[in-house]
């Protein structure tokens, strides 16, 4: 392969990424009280290695073979979502729960960071094969099962975090294939229900708002009937729901709304976060000083909560810096995407988009309090090794898509 | 697909792009209200953080015997700790302290010290108050601001010496122990297991750590304690050993003063009733952190009480060896127990042209195996190592476990020394290494590279008691289940406990068991002595018994370093110990026990170990060294 075809911007973007997360990782480390955190840039090295391997051969490998693989794949990564839920072991601020797989007590991996790339690859091999976009909710039954059977075993675990990158996933690819954003909104509605179902009048006039909608946009009768009772069993259950939620997960919602409910213990993240970030300023504490890291008041600074030291060491200007590089490569990717060869590709890409972008949106907004708090690491940034490599594998995967679009028409010997 | 034609997907891409920009606008709209707008607030809540957290130590498991008697245990103690703005005021605060409750300069430098390492963390300034200085502390609050008085469970061996080695002791985490993460969830203050028991099962017996918050002021003056949400320490699971505290305790105080060495007894499925080591230590003195002239005085000591000379220390087995070596020509089929070999003992016995003593100077005469290992013959055995050869002594010994740990659940276990192959000798001594045939006749009498831990050396013998069947030795529970076979059959097993009990009744061992026995009972114990020949002082005595002997309950292994020839004591408490586990404390009313040596034990041992070809470098020295200097040192040299 010539070097033209490779996507510089890629992988210029991704190097400026990695190296700023592997700066930040070992600033985490730095405590006046010795954490866990001490080393793990060092070990951070291997993961890159092990993930540039992957990437290289996942860029060496043809998306149609991937097309062609990708069942396989999904059902593998079903298979060990159900094993980690039978012999899982928990870890970090979700300790609680069943989110890793270990052999032999050694922590080999969560394997639901391979289900989100299976489910995207799955989710663009069944999209793609239709000959027109899904029109109706009844054309939506395949893929939210094809979604929904990983999404479900995760919540089992239960990682909330990636619960709501499945369904990221599930919305952005929808939308790709090209559903009608109404069909979309309609999709989303009895969730809409779900949140506003605590105050009368919010529901309420929800409902209200709905009803003038469905009439507007008239869809099929039956599709109406079906999103109106959804909404409505909806409103109805999220009591009961709520219940059902273990202690922790309420605590969580609850003190996202309001952090100084209870800032001891649940809000305790929420809040020394935003101090964190917030004593930060323009060009924040210092690099490897901030003394919320240093003294430790930060929870799991080099894992879900890494943003909080680039927010409070190198302030709005590091911020700004971190969230160019990936808004770019966002974009970048969103190019990738509009300029692929086929529809299989195009769909896995933008898959790419809705798994990245529901990261960081959730991992960098919990850290200032605009999304409640969840287990979920930030790509390049937060210390650990299957989502490193996870990560490797999407930018293979576009790279081998940018490269095949450039390259379609020449003969190359 | 339709719908992917140039056109809809570019309107497609510029939604979704303008989506992302819309959504990062919103992230940094949120970093921009939050550092720019509010940050003086937060810088101020940065430096003024109220909120100080004081974790809370759960209680410790307790550790039980098989009886559910305690070996250790929990008592209410309290620990003092100040919350300090700035080293001056934590100093300012320590001299107050000081009038009410005297502290020494090290308590001082040592609270100074942990105040550098963790500044928003309450500062331990006395581990283990009493009650009456805590009191007076309280008297004095008002003056004492920053003073926290926790109620923290106190670690307790009741048992106290008798137990050190097997217990351990537990202590506070370390920060190389934190950085290293040797203990996963521990944090700053924990108190984990360092050595031992503690140690080994650390995880079961921690429990969680529980936290408490306090509240204080701009100044960091303590406001309030218990603010908010606290989450209750999750206390340590309770740990039940195989251990028999009766007999472990009785071991102890036999054990005569002043010498070193060990005993192990071990029931034939590898559960251990007792585990000591002398000289001991009370592992008490290391609750609350040991202070530095204790640590001196057992650190500096020649005798060195910290090591567990039971699974650390490593001695030749000596004569204790031969039960290998006729196990290991009986599998073969070389021999049978009525075998007699072409050579009877005359004293010794011409290999090559040197001659290999006998440790008796007239001779056996002629002995089958049965009376070979009654009378310990060394010329017997000699003969029987020469049949097999070096190359299936290594095998089979490699395979009856002597290479390996024994595994029993304690931590750093030392390895035996026993070569596995032949290739250790070529390694050592060069590839024209010819001296297997002189090696072989050292190995199957217990000499020549060939070290073993007691433990080991116990597991063997239990195996001999249980079946044939080597099992993981334990304490709480075996690390390893496989079940390592000898490959002797009952018969074969019985006649070799058979020989054992001839060792006890006529043999090597006799006078002492008729000593012991009491009146109108009848205990066949079946038992081989050992004696290990040492360069540096008197010998090391071994013995290793059974009993009874037809079915065998318990098996007592035991060494004394440095007692000689002469001192009989290992073997009297080795009887003692497998009287009282077999017939129960109550056949012990008066343990008077009158102990003559006679003649042959005094001698029994092989003679000094012969130096082989090329063996002229004496062996390196090991970790346990001090414990057991190898014993061979040549007499005579052979070419």
């Amino acid at each position: 392969m010539r070097n033209a075809g490779v996507d510089r911007q890629l992988l210029g973007v991704t190097a400026l990424l990695m190296v700023y997360g592997l700066i930040v990782l070992y600033s985490a480390g730095q405590t006046d009280v010795v954490t866990q955190a001490k080393g793990v840039w060092y070990h951070q090295f291997v993961w890159f290695g092990v993930g540039i391997v992957a990437a290289y051969a996942t860029f060496k490998t043809s998306p149609r073979l991937l097309e062609w693989g990708a069942p396989a794949l999904y059902v593998f990564s079903l298979l060990l979502l159900i094993a980690v839920l039978v012999i899982g072991t928990g870890a970090g601020t979700a300790e609680s729960s069943k989110s890793w797989l270990a052999i032999g007590g050694h922590r080999i991996g969560q394997p639901s960071e391979l289900a989100k790339l299976a489910a995207v690859l799955m989710l663009a091999r069944y999209l793609s094969s239709l000959k027109e976009p899904p029109r109706s909710l009844r054309d939506l039954v395949v893929p939210s099962a094809l979604l929904g059977v990983p999404l479900v075993l995760v919540m089992k675990q239960p990682d909330l975090g990636s619960g709501i990158v499945f369904i990221g996933i599930f919305f952005a690819m929808l939308f790709w294939s090209g559903v009608r954003p109404r069909m979309l909104f309609m999709l989303a509605s009895p969730g809409v229900s779900l949140l506003l179902a605590f105050s009368n009048y919010a529901w309420g006039a929800w409902m209200v708002l709905l009803f003038g909608l469905l009439l507007v946009w008239r869809p099929y009768v039956w599709e109406s009937v079906t999103v109106y009772v959804a909404n409505f069993v909806m409103g109805a259950i999220a009591l009961s729901a709520w219940k059902h939620l273990k202690p922790y997960q309420q605590n969580r919602l609850l003190t996202f709304l309001n952090p100084d409910i209870d800032p001891r213990a649940a809000g305790y993240h929420a809040i020394q976060s935003k101090v964190a970030i917030g004593s930060g300023g323009w060009i924040g504490t210092g690099y490897t000083q901030g003394p919320q890291k240093r003294l430790a008041f930060l929870p799991e600074q080099h894992t879900d909560f890494v943003f909080s030291v680039v927010g409070e060491e190198l302030g709005f200007i590091g911020v700004l810096l971190a969230l160019s590089l990936f808004l770019a490569l966002l974009l970048i990717l969103l190019r990738i995407a509009r300029r692929a060869s086929d529809p299989f590709s195009s769909l896995m890409v933008f898959g790419i988009v809705g798994l990245w972008f529901t990261h960081i949106f959730e991992n960098v907004g919990m850290t200032v309090n605009i999304m409640p708090i969840t287990g979920i690491p930030l790509p390049f940034f937060s210390y650990g090794g299957s989502f490193f490599i996870i990560c490797s594998l999407c930018i293979g995967l576009a790279a081998r898509v940018s490269w095949d679009a450039r390259m379609s028409g020449y003969v190359e010997f | 697909m339709n719908g992917f034609d140039a056109y809809q997907v570019g309107r497609r891409a510029t939604g979704a792009g303008w989506i992302l920009v819309a959504a990062f606008g919103v992230l940094i709209g949120a970093f921009f209200r939050t550092q720019i707008v509010q940050h003086d607030k937060f810088r101020m809540k940065s430096e003024t953080n109220r909120l100080r957290s004081i974790p809370l130590e759960p209680p410790r498991g307790e550790i039980v015997d098989r009886n559910g008697e305690l070996i250790a245990e929990n008592l209410p103690g309290f620990s003092v700790k100040l919350l300090a703005t700035s080293p001056d005021s934590l100093r300012a605060v320590l001299a107050r302290f000081s009038s009410v409750v005297s502290l020494d300069s090290f308590e001082v430098d040592e609270a100074m010290r942990r105040y550098r390492n963790a500044r928003y963390q309450p500062v331990v300034v006395r581990g283990n108050a009493t009650f009456e200085e805590v009191s007076r502390l309280e008297e004095h609050r008002v003056m004492l601001p920053g003073l926290i008085i926790q109620s923290e469970p106190k670690r307790f061996y009741p048992q106290g010496r008798a137990v050190a080695h097997l217990i351990g002791y537990a202590g506070e985490v370390t920060e190389t122990d934190l950085a290293q993460n040797r203990f996963p969830d521990a944090v700053l203050g924990s108190l984990v297991g360092k050595a031992g028991l503690e140690r080994q099962y650390d995880s079961v017996l921690r429990g969680r750590a529980g936290v408490r918050y306090a509240e204080v002021n701009a100044r960091g003056r303590l406001v309030r304690e218990d603010v908010g949400q606290s989450m209750a320490p999750i206390a340590g699971m309770q740990l039940r050993t195989t251990l028999d505290l009766g007999l472990q305790r009785y071991i102890d105080s036999i054990w005569p003063a002043g010498v070193r060495g060990a005993m192990v007894a071990m029931t034939p499925d590898g559960k251990v009733r007792a585990l000591y080591s002398a000289p001991s230590y009370d592992p008490n003195v290391f609750v609350g952190g040991i202070d530095i002239k204790n640590w001196r005085m057992l650190n500096g000591d020649s005798a060195v009480p910290l090591l567990n000379r039971a699974i650390n220390g490593r001695y030749p087995p000596a004569s204790t060896f031969k039960l290998a070596t006729a196990a290991a020509a009986l599998t073969r089929g070389l021999i049978t127990f009525n075998t007699r070999m072409p050579v009877p003992c005359r004293g010794g016995i011409q290999y090559g042209n040197r001659v290999f003593h006998c440790w008796k100077h007239d001779g056996h005469g002629s002995l089958t195996l049965t009376e070979a290992i009654a009378a310990s013959c060394d010329v017997y055995f000699y003969q029987v190592g020469m049949q097999l050869g070096l190359r299936n002594l290594l095998e089979d010994g490699t395979r009856m476990g002597f290479h390996d740990k024994s595994g029993i659940d304690l931590p750093s276990e030392q390895s035996p020394l026993y070569p596995s192959s032949l290739d250790y000798f070529t390694k050592r001594y060069g590839k024209n290494w010819s001296a297997a045939g002189a090696t072989a006749l050292n190995f199957a009498i217990g000499q020549g590279e060939n070290d073993q831990t007691l433990i080991n050396m116990v597991q063997f013998y239990a195996a001999l008691a249980g079946g044939g069947i080597e099992r993981t030795p334990y304490l709480v529970h075996a690390s390893d289940t496989t079940e390592r076979s000898l490959g002797l059959d009952e018969k074969e097993l019985l006649g070799l406990r058979l020989a054992l009990t001839a060792v006890a009744e006529a043999g090597t061992a006799s006078n002492i068991l008729r000593a012991t026995v009491g009146k109108g009972q009848v205990l066949t114990i079946a038992g081989k002595t050992g004696t290990a020949q040492n360069a540096h002082g008197l010998d090391h005595r071994w013995f290793i018994a059974m009993a009874p002997a037809e079915n065998p309950q318990l098996v007592v292994g035991g060494i004394m370093e440095n007692v000689g020839l002469h001192d009989p004591m290992i073997v009297r408490n080795i009887i003692l110990a497998l009287r009282r586990y077999v017939l129960g404390p109550e056949s012990m009313p008066d343990a008077k026990v009158i102990v003559r040596a006679n003649e042959s034990f005094v001698a029994d041992s092989g003679p000094g170990p012969i130096e082989v070809i090329g063996d002229s470098a004496p062996p390196a020295a090991r970790d346990s060294g001090r414990a057991a200097p190898r014993a061979d040192s040549a007499r005579r040299g052979i070419r």
